[in-house]
């Protein structure tokens, strides 16, 4: 249990530098989830479900999908399903 | 350029040396004899220091900025680290059992809080009965940002030209990015669905009883209806939830919880019997307001959730 706290924090640290380090907006979204999953795993070992209950769904759910639309409404990303409909049509 | 003016220009520039009155002076005096009235065109040497501030704005101060940018970055940060460090270091060791047995207010919580609110979740009863009013405002907050976000980005239906086009651009630009036709994400969807929703309905009702509550199970919920409504697309959702169906179900709950409160909060402080038994320990029909209440939350932020991501969307429900 030692150990896999241990990797928990270790993984939680990369991921909260590599946020601030990639240049890629995507990416970064992609890292900050996996940092929030990582942190509500943690939460459980700490014996705090309420709060990882809580921080899976609004941490790694509901911020996530805002900043994807908010970044797919500033076209920061672009998304491959776009071509592949006009195809369809 | 003067020597004199050097100075005050030199304290302009970075500051290293105080500027004192008889500068000020220096320069105002060096400035005015030589400086034409203000709606003249600007004087050749009045463009040439503009010129030459500009310049070193744009090569020396800019590098100079991002030294000090760098500099107070790095000593911000290990500031705040440090304070925080040093506040752990206060804190009592991990799974230590004493400072709960000293501290008065934790120890009533845990031997004596399920005989006051008859719930054996400590979280929750906390939560929603001995730190109610926090709760209120905290469901408050999240109607006032839903507010907000509606302010800005809420594009009405009318029938007003404008506003119709505007309309119609951002629902051809939504029906256009949205992949209507997945295969294997409606499949996936129609299978996860229900069961995200019923863990959804299950959090909200056993807030009580085990681990949950009103908020985690409002945003599993919310994080269901945006599920089905990223595979199935704006027509299926618009059917069972628009504008209205959020002004009522939102408001309703708010109000539920601000009355229910209110008329606890009375009683508790008068001193009279609420008529609100706590039931039996452990079912689920127990411990008094704390289901409704938790279920009052859920719909609030199960709504706020769902309104956000709308509104972020296409600017409208």
């Amino acid at each position: 249990m030692e150990v896999l706290n241990t990797l928990l924090l270790i993984f939680i640290l990369l991921c909260a530098i590599a946020v601030s380090f990639t240049r890629d907006l995507l990416t970064s979204i992609i890292l900050f989830m996996a940092q929030s999953i990582a942190m509500s795993i943690v939460w459980i070992l700490l014996r705090a479900p309420d709060l990882a209950i809580t921080e899976a769904a609004v941490g790694a759910g509901i911020t996530t999908l805002l900043m994807f639309i908010t970044l797919k409404k500033l076209h920061a990303i672009r998304f491959q399903g776009k071509d592949h409909d006009k195809e369809e049509e | 350029m003067t020597k004199k003016k050097n100075k005050a220009w030199d304290w302009l520039v970075d500051g290293s040396q105080a500027l004192d009155d008889t500068m000020i002076q220096e320069y105002a005096e060096g400035e005015s004899s030589e400086t034409p009235s203000v709606f003249s065109r600007p004087h050749p040497r009045e463009s040439g220091y503009y010129e030459r501030f500009h310049t070193w704005s744009h090569d020396r101060g800019a590098r100079l900025m991002k030294v000090l940018y760098a500099v107070m970055v790095v000593c911000i940060c290990v500031g705040i680290s440090a304070l925080l460090i040093a506040t752990t270091s206060d804190m009592p060791q991990f799974g230590d059992a004493k400072p709960v047995e000293d501290d008065a207010l934790s120890a009533f919580y845990v031997e004596e809080g399920y005989l006051h609110t008859g719930a054996p979740n400590i979280v929750t009863s906390i939560i929603l009965d001995f730190r109610g009013f926090d709760t209120l405002g905290e469901s408050h907050v999240l109607f006032i940002a839903v507010c907000t976000v509606m302010m800005l980005l809420y594009i009405p239906r009318r029938d007003d030209p404008e506003h119709l086009r505007e309309w119609l651009a951002s629902e051809a630009d939504d029906r256009a990015t949205e992949p209507h036709n997945d295969l294997i994400l409606q499949q996936g969807a129609k299978l996860i669905v229900p069961m995200v929703m019923i863990f959804g309905i299950y959090i909200l009702l056993n807030g009580h009883l085990s681990p949950g509550g009103g908020f985690s199970g409002g945003t599993v919920l919310g994080a269901g209806m945006i599920l089905y409504l990223l595979s199935f697309g704006f027509q299926k959702t618009e059917r069972f939830f628009n504008i209205h169906t959020f002004r009522r179900v939102s408001t309703a709950a708010l109000m539920f919880y601000a009355l229910s409160k209110g008329y606890i909060f009375f009683t508790g402080a008068n001193r009279i019997p609420n008529g609100i038994g706590t039931g039996q320990f452990g079912a689920i029909l127990s411990g008094g307001l704390l289901l409704p209440l938790s279920i009052a939350v859920g719909l609030v932020v199960a709504c706020t959730m769902y309104v956000l991501y709308t509104l972020f969307r296409k600017g409208d429900l």
